[in-house]
């Protein structure tokens, strides 16, 4: 579905992306882990065209991304929840999720679909004329979620979705990532909580100081010395 | 006791217009980030524009109104698109030299097209004035309060309702976010500018209807006055530049009605800096910290 080969990314004279290369098929969950500054997000942008590659190739449904630009992804069926949230703080909850189907026509599917997302996150139905910036983060995280499902995405990219989180929601907005990948979303999910990321993926790539190191089954990397060392504190 | 309530709808009138002109600033700095200082002559450009129609070309006064909205939007867009975005990444200060050189330049491009001296503009209405008690009202007055609230209204229906409205929110709130929505930001800052100067194009014609005269460069001072009524009110801010530019208007004509018109302009700087030293953000602008 999603295919990154051989990606340099440079920023200035320095070299952030050396010759990454992954791939996401169709209903998995992958995720890139690593510590921080080891490029997770960088990958992220060069997908989501907020920052231009120097070489190599994305290509999506077999599309390449090179030159569609940054607000024609989600068209395509790619959608991402940034680091950070980024909900527009000053709109409501209902004005957020309305921007994630801005461009929707049928008004019955987006219905439908805020329902959806409603059922995933009650709380946000609670909240619903609330502005995004009175939420918590944990709130603010689901309604980037939501916002991001509103547009019915074929792959969801999620960037860091435990940052800043406590233990009890972090269990909770993974719980619901696994539940939106049963339904039949796929997704990639950036995470330096690699314990939780490797817990719920199907395959993982570890990244280290913007190159690919490791890459297997995420249960595998689970077990791995080497992984469980350097990334799991055990 | 006439004095004062003739002197408060004369402010009202003025005030209306800053008002208009004001919210073309304000909407364009909550988007871009960018004080717009060529949208004062965006003002004369649609006096020009009407004043054209309606003596050259015989136009009746409604359609040189669309005409002027028109030729100002179609001039705003384009201004945008060629000074303004190749700029939006760069450091402020570059855009913000760059809107003061487009100022100049549809300045002198005016004197060149139009010659320095200026010229009236047609009487449009000979309508007797509304009398109340000792009060009398002129059809103007009334035109602009009408024509102006009733903008402001649609405004704020449009951005708080329409698709559109929201979507401009959104870029004006977060540009990256709103692009990982499918929001085109180039689209909608077009639509920014083009809001911004119809409005304003309403805003001159009625200006010259009050002030009937047209010069390349009338739109500096009420563009000056409507920039302040916009930082008064709270720049970014849709209700702050209205209230801003009524405040402006009040202060303005009580001042010239009871204390001496030289000073309107000085009082009207004091009260801003006033309001600057206790509200930096402006009456209606929420304190904002940097964040670390």
């Amino acid at each position: 579905m999603l295919k990154v080969e051989n990606l340099n990314v440079y920023y200035g004279a320095i070299h952030a992306l050396h010759d990454i290369s992954f791939h996401v098929d169709e209903g998995e969950i992958v995720t890139l882990i690593g510590a921080n500054g080891a490029g997770k997000t960088s990958t992220l942008h060069t997908v989501s065209g907020l920052i231009r590659q120097k070489s190599g190739f994305i290509s999506f449904m077999d599309k390449d991304l090179a030159t569609v630009k940054p607000h024609k992804l989600i068209e395509l069926g790619l959608a991402q929840v940034p680091e950070g949230r980024r909900v527009f703080a000053g709109m409501t909850v209902l004005e957020n999720l309305e921007m994630g189907a801005y461009t929707r026509k049928n008004k019955n599917e987006i219905k439908r679909d805020m329902d959806m997302v409603f059922d995933h996150f009650p709380r946000l139905r609670e909240r619903i004329k609330q502005p995004a910036g009175t939420l918590s983060g944990g709130e603010q995280q689901m309604l980037a979620m939501g916002r991001a499902l509103m547009s019915k995405p074929k792959l969801l990219m999620l960037d860091e979705p435990s940052m800043g989180l406590s233990p009890i929601l972090v269990n909770e907005i993974f719980a619901i990532i696994k539940e939106v990948n049963k339904q039949g979303t796929t997704i990639l999910l950036v995470e330096q909580n690699a314990n939780m990321a490797l817990s719920i993926a199907n395959r993982a790539y570890v990244l280290e100081t913007g190159k690919v190191v490791m890459e297997g089954d995420a249960r595998e990397l689970l077990s791995n010395d080497a992984v469980r060392k350097a990334y799991l504190g055990s | 006791m006439t004095l004062l309530l003739n002197q408060l709808l004369n402010g009202l009138q003025i005030g209306s217009i800053y008002a208009l002109i004001a919210l073309g600033y304000t909407m364009v700095y909550g988007i871009v980030k960018l004080i717009n200082f060529a949208h004062g002559d965006i003002i004369m450009v649609g006096a020009y524009a009407a004043l054209i129609l309606m003596t050259g070309l015989g136009a009746p006064f409604y359609a040189a109104i669309i005409g002027a909205m028109a030729v100002c939007v179609v001039c705003g867009v384009l201004i945008e698109r060629v000074a303004y975005k190749p700029l939006r990444s760069s450091p402020r200060i570059s855009s913000l030299i760059t809107a003061i050189g487009v100022s100049y330049l549809l300045q002198n491009l005016a004197q060149l097209i139009f010659s320095p001296t200026p010229r009236p503009f047609p009487t449009v209405f000979q309508v007797k004035p509304l009398v109340v008690g000792e009060l009398s009202i002129s059809f103007v007055t009334i035109l602009t309060l009408v024509v102006s609230v009733g903008l402001m209204v649609l405004l704020q229906f449009v951005v708080r309702r329409t698709k559109v409205g929201k979507a401009m929110r959104a870029v004006s709130e977060d540009t990256g976010a709103a692009q990982l929505m499918g929001i085109s930001v180039d689209r909608t800052v077009s639509i920014t500018f083009a809001i911004g100067c119809a409005l304003a194009a309403i805003g001159a014609v009625l200006y010259c209807v009050a002030y009937p005269r047209v010069q390349p460069t009338m739109g500096s001072l009420p563009g000056l006055k409507a920039f302040i009524a916009a930082v008064l009110g709270g720049i970014g801010i849709l209700p702050g530049a209205m209230l801003g530019g009524f405040i402006m208007g009040i202060a303005e004509s009580l001042t010239k009605g009871y204390i001496s018109s030289q000073l309107a302009d000085a009082v009207v700087y004091g009260i801003l800096i006033v309001v600057l030293i206790f509200k930096p953000a402006g009456l209606l602008g929420k304190k904002t910290r940097e964040k670390v």
